[in-house]
């Protein structure tokens, strides 16, 4: 079994992290030339962790599967980016972020890994507006805030609808140079296939060029993973149609733990699914629940009558009604399961009785059309491209759907997996939402990872290193990793089935959404872990993958990470099994109180589960990382 | 409905493309063009025929990384939106579409659709940043910004680097997208010290991409998918010819102190 120790360090909350950045280990800076350290990925966890890495003298080599890093997911990221500034002067503080992050994640998060978070929140802020990040502004100059989900302050910073961009764009530049330094050596259209491990440490990777074929290996005394989330998992989610789990699920069968997986976030407002051709879900941000209202007609007979027919008082503005304290403004989970109930009551709108309004005439009335145009006018636009209606003359149709993964590989407060050497930053870590993830925080927590974090832990371990006895990529484990990545691609060439990857995607994808979704139970979770291994079975019979393996081909991408998909599938599912508690994301309809709310289960749940994988033909063992409380008390979760 | 595609197919670099026509199976008018296209290669690839190769990841507009060039306009029929956010909607049953690659010297094909656009970040790595080290920044809120400039900046700012100006251009210049990062760092306070160095910088590293010359006929703005303006083309010449004429004019401020 894995031994997990998170390395908390001791003392008081508000200590911790200023106490462990002065006894983490230095480098002296002509030692540090000697590392080499990969880092996979370039969206704001890894273009930011290669560029503070370079800035600090290592040798950095960045990996990603874009043509360009500055494409990563992170990209899209609309409504904005927390911080505890207090800049509004209403009351925040780095005590009252941590909190609410970790009241948002039902109690399932590292206390001290949050609090941290809080506290680096600030100095990204700073930083990103010295790298030319446009955020809005105020007349006076100074810098603008709105509200965001499971918030009573204003603490969000945003850059009209593409904070995401911005901040990403930001990062790249920085990243940008240290390529032009010489310090970071870019690699674009480079998919990493395998994780290589050396006596038990992470020594490098085996990389697919995209573009030739062509598979490469390279070594470094560091793997640093910031490859983001696996919502794709579910095929329809609002993540980029690229965004996939092989690096994550490559290196959890190197040994690499995998931390709570069936913590998945279901966002309340995304545009409905409308036909089964449909390649990906869109979000509306949640920036838009700051000024849109929720409402159903209160019966079923008024669902097919045109919005603006239905008068105010034959409106339920459920939200509103069930969690009066925070309104439109309550964490993702509860308003996805609240919309999902309005609708399974059969008071949803549009077709299929799946969707609910986001109305914004009572917003329009009070600030004007022009003030609303330009708080949300790239959202309107798109809502139009995609449906077609005018959002600010009929209200929008929303649905929730699959956003964003809490669970990731396991890693301690330095960030370092249980297996030495291997590093996980961003989305595709689990540590710091626990079972639900605030908006706004995601992007937080990438930019603190990459730029403050990692860069301050990471030569904990390098200093235990010695880099002239890196492991040359002549090692057997680097010949071995590359042989079974071949073996892998030739075989999934060889089968000339007769279904598409995507085929298979869908239907997990399916199987997915309906027993492993917004709301689970045994029995369902029962037959996806039966279905689930024989549609795996199914697609190593009967895939078809055209094509050859040494030229650019994208059905080949596909495949070897839908066949991953098919496995974290099932560990998903496991997890979701064993946890019988309903908490944050995580609801399983054998758990709730009488008024349907989450009924959590700390006395025996209050635990990471870190799953570690067993070999082919074995069920993964299940580590516990207990998680201990010392400053805040678990409480029951109320918004209401 | 249904459409009929012509389709560019080209191995890679080295060999010669051709188009190939494709009609494809009932539509839904509601279908992106890119889910359309889905579409057509899920049966390719039944058929066991190569897929149609095309760049594509976040399907709402904003990663840059759709192209194609739609009957001879990049990105398609539409103004300001890109190819991932057009919709069968806009063609008609029967018509016929003819698809190829963002063609530019400095854009070899990769393969059928897919064009390398790494001289986009070769420009950036020239200059397009602003040199901080992490964690030395003062707070956020030392130097004001007015307003007006934050938002100006933004809309220089907003460019997806996905390359539709070049591909717009007769000459396949990129001034639009090197205009749009130069004023977007260029107007902020923040970009000051750097401001002429880098459109110098920058500006070179484009010639030396094999861009053409800007001869101002507006094609980029037109297709240009975030409605970056030309106007930016204009300040940035400015800031270049100072940089030409007068050598670097904050340089030169700080010797006379
Ligand atoms: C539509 C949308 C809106 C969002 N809005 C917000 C918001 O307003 N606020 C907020 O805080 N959060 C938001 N989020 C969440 C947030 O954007 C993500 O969680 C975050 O950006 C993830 O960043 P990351 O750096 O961890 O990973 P990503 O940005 O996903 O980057 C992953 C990187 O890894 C690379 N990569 C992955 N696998 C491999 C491999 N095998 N080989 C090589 N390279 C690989 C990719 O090329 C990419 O560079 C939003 C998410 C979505 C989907
Ligand atoms: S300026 Fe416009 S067309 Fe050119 S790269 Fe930027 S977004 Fe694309
Ligand atoms: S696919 Fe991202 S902009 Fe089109």
């Amino acid at each position: 079994m894995a031994t997990l120790n998170a390395h908390i360090p001791s003392g008081p909350l508000a200590m911790k992290w200023t106490r462990h950045r002065n006894e983490s280990r230095l480098i002296s800076p002509a030692n540090k030339r000697k590392y080499k350290v990969i880092v996979v990925g370039a969206g704001l966890a890894g273009a930011s962790a290669a560029a503070a890495l370079a800035e600090l003298g290592y040798e950095v080599h960045n990996f990603v599967y874009h043509d360009s890093p500055r494409r990563a997911h992170s990209v899209a990221a609309q409504g904005g980016i927390n911080a505890a500034k207090n800049y509004q002067n209403d009351g925040d503080s780095v005590w009252r972020l941590f909190y609410d992050t970790i009241k948002g994640g039902d109690f399932r998060a590292r206390e001290a890994n949050v609090y941290r978070l809080a506290e680096v929140s600030v100095q990204i802020i700073d930083h990103c507006v010295a790298l030319g990040v446009p955020f809005a502004r105020e007349y006076g100059g100074l810098l603008d805030n709105r509200s965001f989900g499971g918030a009573q302050v204003s603490r969000t910073f945003y850059a009209r609808g593409q904070t995401g961009q911005q901040l990403l764009l930001g990062a790249y530049s920085a990243l940008c140079r240290m390529i032009a330094a010489g310090a970071v050596k870019s690699y674009t259209h480079c998919e990493m296939v395998d994780l290589v491990v050396v006596d038990g440490h992470a020594k490098g990777i085996i990389v697919r060029d995209l573009r030739t074929g062509r598979i490469s290996r390279h070594n470094a005394d560091a793997v640093v993973l910031a490859t983001g989330g696996y919502a794709n998992v579910y095929y329809l989610s609002t993540n980029a149609l690229n965004s996939n789990a092989t690096a994550i699920w490559r290196a959890y069968k190197r040994g690499a733990c995998f931390a709570n997986p069936c913590f998945t976030q279901i966002h309340p407002t995304c545009i409905p699914v409308s036909g089964t051709y449909q390649s990906k879900l869109t979000l509306m941000s949640e920036s838009l629940r700051n000024d849109g209202r929720l409402w159903v007609p209160k019966r079923r007979e008024d669902c097919s009558k045109p919005p603006n027919e239905i008068p105010e008082s034959d409106r339920d503005y459920y939200l509103e009604r069930m969690y009066p304290a925070y309104g439109n403004l309550c964490p993702r989970d509860i308003a996805s399961r609240a919309a999902k109930k309005v609708c399974d009551e059969g008071r949803g709108v549009g077709p299929g009785g799946r969707g609910v309004y986001l109305d914004f005439s009572d917003a329009i009335k009070r600030l004007g059309v022009a003030k609303v145009r330009e708080r949300y006018g790239n959202l309107f636009d798109m809502y139009r491209e995609i449906t077609g209606e005018d959002a600010y003359q009929v209200p929008m149709r929303i649905y929730p759907a699959v956003h964003y993964t809490m669970g990731g590989l396991w890693v301690d407060y330095n960030l370092m997996s249980n297996l030495p050497g291997l590093f996980v930053i961003g989305e595709a870590n689990f540590s710091d939402h626990g079972a639900n993830r605030l908006g706004a925080s995601a992007l937080m927590q990438g930019l603190a990872d990459g730029f403050f974090i990692l860069p301050a832990t990471i030569a904990n371990y390098l200093a235990t290193v010695n880099p002239a006895q890196r492991p040359s990529t002549d090692h057997p484990a680097f010949a071995e990793a590359e042989a079974e990545v071949t073996t892998r691609l030739r075989r999934l060439l060889q089968c000339r089935g007769k279904r598409t990857p995507t085929e298979f995607h869908r239907e997990l994808g399916q199987l997915m959404w309906d027993y492993c979704g917004m709301s689970r139970n045994r029995a369902g979770l029962e037959l996806a872990l039966r279905r689930i291994p024989e549609l795996r079975e199914e697609f190593w019979h009967n895939v078809n993958v055209p094509g050859e393996a040494t030229t650019l081909n994208q059905a080949l991408e596909k495949a070897n990470r839908v066949a991953d998909f098919l496995e974290l599938a099932e560990l998903m599912c496991l997890d979701a099994l064993h946890r019988e508690e309903s908490c944050g994301g995580h609801f399983r309809e054998e758990h709730q109180l009488p008024d349907g709310e989450a009924k959590r289960d700390d006395e025996h749940f209050a635990y990471v589960a870190a799953w570690e994988y067993a070999g082919p033909d074995r069920a993964p063992v299940l580590n516990r990382e207990p998680l201990v409380y010392e400053e805040v008390r678990m409480t029951t979760r109320s918004y209401k | 409905m249904k459409v009929t595609l012509k389709v560019w197919r080209q191995k890679d670099a080295q060999s010669p493309g051709r188009f190939v026509t494709y009609v494809t199976p009932e539509l839904n008018p509601n279908m992106s063009f890119l889910e359309m296209l889905d579409v057509v290669n899920e049966d390719l690839i039944r058929r066991g025929e190569e897929p149609i190769a095309f760049d594509h990841d976040c399907r709402e507009g904003i990663c840059g990384t759709c192209s194609l060039v739609i009957n001879g306009k990049p990105h398609g029929p539409h103004r300001g939106v890109t190819t991932c956010q057009t919709y069968m909607r806009s063609f008609k049953d029967g018509d016929t579409i003819v698809i190829e690659p963002f063609r530019a010297r400095a854009f070899p094909v990769i393969k059928d659709l897919i064009v390398d656009r790494s001289a986009l970040d070769r420009i950036m790595w020239a200059g397009g940043f602003i040199s901080v080290r992490t964690g030395s920044a003062p707070d956020a809120n030392t130097i004001p910004v007015p307003k007006d400039v934050a938002e100006r900046a933004m809309d220089a700012a907003q460019c997806i680097g996905c390359g539709a100006c070049v591909a717009a251009c007769k000459n396949a210049s990129a001034m639009l997208f090197v205009a749009a990062k130069i004023s977007h760092l260029g107007l902020l306070p923040q970009g000051q010290p750097e401001r002429y160095r880098r459109a110098r910088a920058m500006i070179e590293q484009m010639d030396r991409e094999g861009f053409g010359a800007c001869t101002v006929t507006g094609s980029c703005e037109a297709v240009c998918p975030k409605g970056v303006s030309l106007e930016f083309i204009a300040r940035m010449n400015r800031d270049y010819a100072v940089a030409l004429l007068k050598g670097d004019p904050i340089q030169r401020a700080a010797a006379a102190i």
